[in-house]
């Protein structure tokens, strides 16, 4: 027992990794308040695409959506990270995680939001057109806040899983909460840190888990 | 040299490709090999805490969604590190195969667990009243009635589930497993060159684009019916 | 003649609503007792009381002997003895009718499979369905699939018969096959309790009606008397409106 507090809950360590474990909450924070709204946006612009129906539209969307899904993220982002600055595109670790996840994540939220528009009966698109609303406008203003509303728990879940995979960012040396707690605990040998970095992750998203379960129930009662 | 013969021979290198190969195929059947692993561990464990949760005792039900909710709001690769840099200090040595086992069973339990209970709690309570009027007990009704009704209904949920899981396998590179992106990092930086990164993702590609694509399959011809 | 059925001062609550107000009920063997009353009359409460699928807050019960509020006794045991008829079938989608029936006797009775299938067999050969054995419910009518629940209920060839508005969800047409596997149920000596709006089936074959209302028996007698000559006001109201439809 003295050994495992010694070891996991050492709060002189505690103490000392403090002040960077802040900088690393503080970059979690900046990169998943910069990557969500990317991959969102990606996300849109996919499922928008997909309404589209057309052959040269529907394929390449379809093989876009695969090949980033079935790429792991971490693959993808070592690749730009590394693999790209051979080819002269130097980016930085910020700009290879911004293009990964936008890449990646994208094709999630884009599968999500395709799912929910396809949800929405064609009477909606059909009723708005009839009082004269555009293509574009029937599927922002009608269909969109709809769709969005049918798949908010899968949203919140991806959501949720966007954020804690920035912590793959570590990995191209981004100073993000994971990296900076390895980084203080190589400096002084003692899993404290790393301990203290898994219990900001868990105060931060546990509250999210709460809700997505209470999201998630409400949707299967309502089966 | 322009610039697409500069390409070529960045990420198309025939002759590195050549030389880094056999160790890209081992990390392949590692790969496989940890996924399996953790589909296995992580279905079956899931499962268990499900059927202790129907059984529906307070105090061990608040601690099942504890560690579910735990599993589900940390970052799986801050399990693996955990695992991996924190137990030695416990005088548990674990190989980095063993962690990224562990945790990513670990994360798929609670996801699966959260899957199959609410598949659980989806099947009628008429169903049980019928069983249980004929006097079967509560964990043959369970077994025998329930859980088939309830394990059809998550086939799609658990399939999407399984699949992004799995696919974390590329994380047991940080703890220095050689699958296939700990292979191909290892020959970039053996050959300086990144040809074995786009043989890396090749073989990604290989392994899980069948996968996603089977999965897109179950998903529509078994999704939520009533 | 020893009743089957003997339950005593029985009352349950669901939080704040009180919806049995100590109701007693004895059915005799052989007996086919028909409860009737307006919804929400605690009737089907009641029924659901006697194999304990509701806890009743107190009371007594016995059925065929048994303490079935004893915290002793094998609930799943005494179930056996107690068939149930549901109103919403509550068969088992993923099993063939055959499969359905053979569940409890391999379960319960821990039979082999063969001897459970002989059996299953032989009891949807009594509700006439031994043709359909293989089909899955989905594939079968409402009332074949009533006729199914029926014959998973008297395979384990149980001392009373419970009906929880067995009729209730079919179309009128599908009414007759379930009604007609009742009777020939009751012309084979089966103790019956039936929680019903079928007032004709009632008359003809009931030995001993039971009106209740809001948790409590208001009345009972021989149908010719409760629907001839009802003596509580309750009662000739509900009646006039039943007759009427």
């Amino acid at each position: 027992m003295q050994d495992f507090v010694e070891a996991f809950l050492n709060i002189e360590i505690a103490r000392e990794a403090a002040p960077i474990l802040w900088q690393g909450l503080w970059q979690t924070l900046l990169l998943s308040v910069i990557v969500v709204p990317l991959g969102i946006l990606g996300g849109i612009i996919l499922a928008l695409l997909s309404t589209v129906h057309s052959a040269w539209v529907r394929w390449p969307l379809r093989v876009w959506t695969d090949l980033f899904r079935a790429l792991p993220p971490l693959v993808l982002l070592v690749f730009i990270y590394a693999g790209l600055p051979f080819a002269g595109l130097e980016m930085g670790a910020f700009g290879a995680v911004a293009l990964g996840f936008f890449l990646n994540t994208g094709a999630y939220y884009g599968e999500i939001l395709r799912a929910g528009i396809e949800s929405i009966p064609r009477g909606q698109v059909e009723a708005a057109r009839s009082t004269g609303l555009t293509r574009w406008q029937a599927l922002s203003l009608i269909v969109l806040p709809q769709a969005v509303r049918n798949v908010l728990p899968d949203l919140v879940s991806n959501t949720l899983e966007v954020v804690k995979l920035t912590s793959i960012a570590s990995v191209v040396a981004l100073p993000e909460l994971l990296f900076q707690a390895r980084q203080a605990q190589s400096v002084t040998y003692n899993a404290t840190p790393i301990v203290a970095a898994a219990v900001a992750y868990f105060i931060l998203l546990w509250p999210v888990v709460r809700l997505l379960s209470r999201l998630e129930n409400r949707q299967l009662a309502g089966r | 040299m322009s610039n697409w013969d500069r390409f070529l021979d960045s990420f198309f290198n025939l002759r590195v490709m050549a030389d880094q190969l056999p160790k890209i195929v081992d990390g392949f059947f590692l790969t496989v090999v940890l996924a399996l692993c953790i589909v296995a561990t992580g279905l079956i464990a899931g499962l268990l805490l499900a059927v202790v949760r129907a059984l529906g005792i307070r105090p061990l039900n608040w601690l099942i969604i504890f560690v579910v909710d735990l599993f589900r709001a940390l970052p799986p690769l801050v399990i693996i590190v955990l695992l991996y840099f924190g137990l030695p200090a416990m005088g548990m040595e674990l190989s980095g195969f063993g962690a990224a086992w562990l945790a990513l069973s670990l994360v798929l339990m609670a996801f699966a667990e959260e899957v199959y209970w609410a598949g659980i709690t989806a099947v009628p309570k008429g169903q049980w009243e019928a069983a249980r009027s004929t006097g079967i007990g509560f964990l043959p009704t369970l077994g025998a009635v329930v859980l088939p009704q309830a394990l059809r209904m998550t086939i799609p949920p658990l399939t999407s589930r399984t699949i992004a899981i799995t696919k974390g396998t590329a994380l047991a590179s940080v703890v220095a497993v050689p699958e296939i992106l700990g292979a191909a990092q290892a020959g970039v930086s053996f050959s300086f060159n990144p040809s074995p990164l786009t043989l890396g993702a090749l073989a990604y590609l290989i392994l899980f684009l069948p996968v996603v694509i089977l999965g897109r399959w179950i998903e529509t011809r078994f999704a939520w019916k009533r | 003649m020893a009743d089957i059925v003997d339950a005593r001062a029985i009352h349950k609550h669901f939080g704040p609503l009180h919806v049995l107000k100590g109701v007693d009920l004895t059915v005799a063997e052989r007996e086919l007792v028909f409860v009737i009353g307006p919804s929400g009359s605690g009737k089907s409460t009641l029924l659901r009381c006697l194999n304990r699928l509701e806890e009743p807050t107190s009371g007594s019960i016995l059925v065929d002997g048994i303490d079935m509020l004893d915290k002793r006794t094998d609930i799943n045991r005494a179930r056996q003895r107690i068939g149930m008829v549901f109103q919403s079938f509550n068969l088992y989608p993923h099993m063939t009718a055959l499969g359905n029936v053979a569940l409890a006797l391999r379960k319960v009775l821990k039979q082999g499979r063969a001897e459970a299938e002989q059996r299953a067999q032989a009891a949807l050969a009594r509700v006439h369905l031994a043709d359909r054995a293989d089909h899955y419910p989905g594939q079968l009518s409402g009332g074949q699939q009533q006729r199914v629940a029926i014959a998973r209920a008297i395979a384990l060839e149980p001392r009373v018969m419970l009906f929880d508005e067995p009729t209730s969800a079919l179309d009128p047409e599908l009414v007759g096959g379930v009604l007609q596997a009742m009777r020939e149920l009751r012309e084979d000596g089966m103790t019956m309790v039936v929680v019903s709006h079928e007032m004709g089936f009632a008359r003809a074959a009931a030995d001993r009606v039971v009106f209740m209302a809001d948790g409590m028996k208001l009345e009972e007698g021989p149908p010719g008397q409760i629907f001839g000559d009802p003596q509580h006001e309750r009662t000739r109201a509900f009646i006039r409106q039943i007759e009427r439809h």
